[in-house]
């Protein structure tokens, strides 16, 4: 075994049937925030950008930085994962997990991903640069990954050189991503937006601020779930601390509050259409026998925004009455404390095509999944006491 | 709002079309849009907003300036024709070489910026350290003029001259 004392043989199998620490529903802000993530891309001074790299220096980068990475004091295991060797099935929920980016799952070469146990850090190796680092927590917590990234960053360049100038910053593959590398983002979940058809003054006023903005979970840019990514665009003649305050004190206050007041018209003014979407919602999943994961993830939306209108607004309608209900009668089962916004969350993510085949230990048909999945959230929803 | 020509999906994407001074709009959702031969394009990836960007610049000829300038990395071989199609760079003295050229577009993509300002290693020299401290000074002065906070400004002017 190629592997330190502490990067522990892992298989992705005992990671598969959970949801990840940043992915609970906790957090500040956790009605709307998701989750908060910043990555930083950095190249090794002295050797070439990876489109010029032939796959002997490839494998001599990635064979350097993964012994840095593997021997990281983390405060958690680490375990490392071959990209290229890895089977398709493997890479699948690697993305879904977001623990790699879908570039790092399709691309060429010698490249890997080291992963800190409870997945609150990842360093892809040899993905468009040579290394990209990410942090992830849970709900609005934007300066606690600064910290924590710049910390990591610290211990990795003292063992390497990183490619630095003193006009441009970190060089970075890609112009788009120099001097600072670091790309802040926010997970948001932003449905009585779409409810109330005011999407589009969201996706503007992003806009506006400079942002990139993208659908998560969906097929292309849609955004299926109602889950919205969004992170800044410029990296060079800004520090990291302007960008990270930026988003807490001013961007993260406006789009909230954008989704707050169309929660707050919903109940005021359209509790008809909030009760039709969660009730539907809930008939639906609790009842369906076959269940593709663009659906779940639209319904399972819904039973969010009920359950945390439920929680942060007080908020009583008929229909999040009824969703209450289900939370009571489920929360007897000793595994499963009922319905609460991690429940939906993990139904969420473990009905997802690769983590359903992960957890089946085999490959599955595109029918076969929807019969499972369907199966798994009906067990989960549904209690006929 | 319901696509125009289904009936059934939520239009997506709307279309305002002026001729000769009469205003039509259409609203149709994207599978409609695509049988319909209306491209839409929903996600630009980063390749094509550069392919985009440096599409719009000068020549490699006229970007690096007098015909004495390499027209490619001495270290890496690469040609800023080579950024166009794919997007990213060949090594990071590409910076350098090929800095008149690129200047352009990182301006563009870093809304005018074209220095750092932010998280220098440690491990580089006092003098650089000196540069980007003085160019984060400035970025706050910059911000602090701009928000009408004097008393910040004129405390972070002191400390660039003293630096300087």
């Amino acid at each position: 075994m190629d592997c330190l004392p502490w990067v522990r043989p892992m298989k992705l199998s005992d990671i598969s049937n959970d949801i990840n620490d940043w992915f609970s529903g906790s957090g500040p802000l956790a009605d709307i925030v998701v989750s908060s993530r910043i990555r930083l891309a950095r190249n090794l001074a002295g050797y070439k950008f990876l489109n010029s790299c032939s796959d002997t220096e490839k494998a001599e980068i990635l064979a350097r930085l993964k012994d840095v990475l593997t021997s990281l004091d983390l405060g958690d295991d680490v375990f490392y994962v071959s990209v290229d060797k890895a089977p398709t099935l493997n890479r699948d929920f690697l993305v879904e997990r977001h623990l790699i980016s879908r570039h790092h799952a399709m691309a060429k070469g010698p490249r890997g991903v080291v992963i800190a146990r409870r997945e609150f850090f990842t360093a892809m190796i040899n993905e468009e640069d040579h290394l990209r680092l990410q942090v992830l927590k849970a709900g609005c917590q934007l300066a606690d990954c600064a910290e924590q990234i710049d910390r990591i960053d610290n211990m990795i360049e003292e063992k390497v050189d990183y490619a630095f100038d003193p006009r441009f910053g970190y060089l970075t593959a890609c112009p788009t991503n120099l001097g600072t590398g670091a790309r802040v983002s926010v997970m948001l979940h932003m449905p009585a937006l779409k409810m109330t058809g005011q999407i589009e003054k969201f996706l503007s006023a992003a806009k506006d601020m400079n942002l990139a903005v993208r659908g998560l979970f969906g097929e292309g840019s849609e955004a299926t779930s109602d889950l919205y990514q969004i992170s800044n665009q410029v990296t060079l003649g800004v520090s990291e601390q302007s960008i990270v305050s930026e988003f807490e004190s001013a961007i993260i206050p406006e789009i909230v509050a954008y989704e707050k007041a169309a929660r707050q018209q919903l109940l005021a003014k359209q509790v008809d259409i909030l009760d039709d979407k969660i009730s539907r919602a809930m008939a639906l999943l609790q009842n369906a026998h076959l269940i593709s994961s663009q659906e779940a993830l639209f319904l399972l939306s819904h039973l969010r925004l009920g359950l945390n209108m439920r929680q942060f607004m007080g908020a009583s309608t008929p229909a999040i009455e009824r969703l209450c209900t289900l939370q009571n009668q489920s929360s007897d089962a000793p595994d499963d404390r009922g319905l609460s916004i991690r429940t939906i969350n993990r139904l969420f993510m473990l009905t997802l095509p690769a983590h359903l085949q992960m957890n089946c230990g085999k490959s599955l048909g595109a029918t076969d999944r929807d019969a499972l999945r369907a199966k798994i959230i009906r067990d989960a929803l549904h209690h006929s006491s | 709002m319901q696509c125009q020509i289904c009936n059934k999906r939520t239009a997506t994407i709307h279309l305002t079309e002026i001729s000769e001074g009469v205003r039509t709009e259409m609203h149709i959702c994207e599978r409609c849009a695509t049988e319909q031969g209306i491209a839409a394009q929903s996600q630009i990836s980063i390749n094509d907003l550069l392919s985009n960007l440096l599409a719009a610049q000068p020549s490699d000829d006229e970007l690096l300036g007098s015909p004495d300038d390499v027209s490619s990395c001495p270290n890496c071989g690469f040609t800023l024709d080579r950024l166009r199609k794919e997007g990213t760079l060949g090594c990071p003295h590409d910076y350098e070489v090929f800095q008149n050229g690129l200047l352009p577009l990182i301006e563009r993509a870093h809304n005018g910026s074209s220095v750092h300002c932010g998280k220098v290693p440690t491990k580089v020299p006092q003098e650089t350290k000196k540069l980007a401290e003085l160019s984060q000074l400035r970025e706050r002065l910059d911000r602090a003029v701009r928000n009408e906070d004097y008393e910040t400004a004129a405390d972070l002017r002191d400390q660039i001259r003293k630096l300087e």
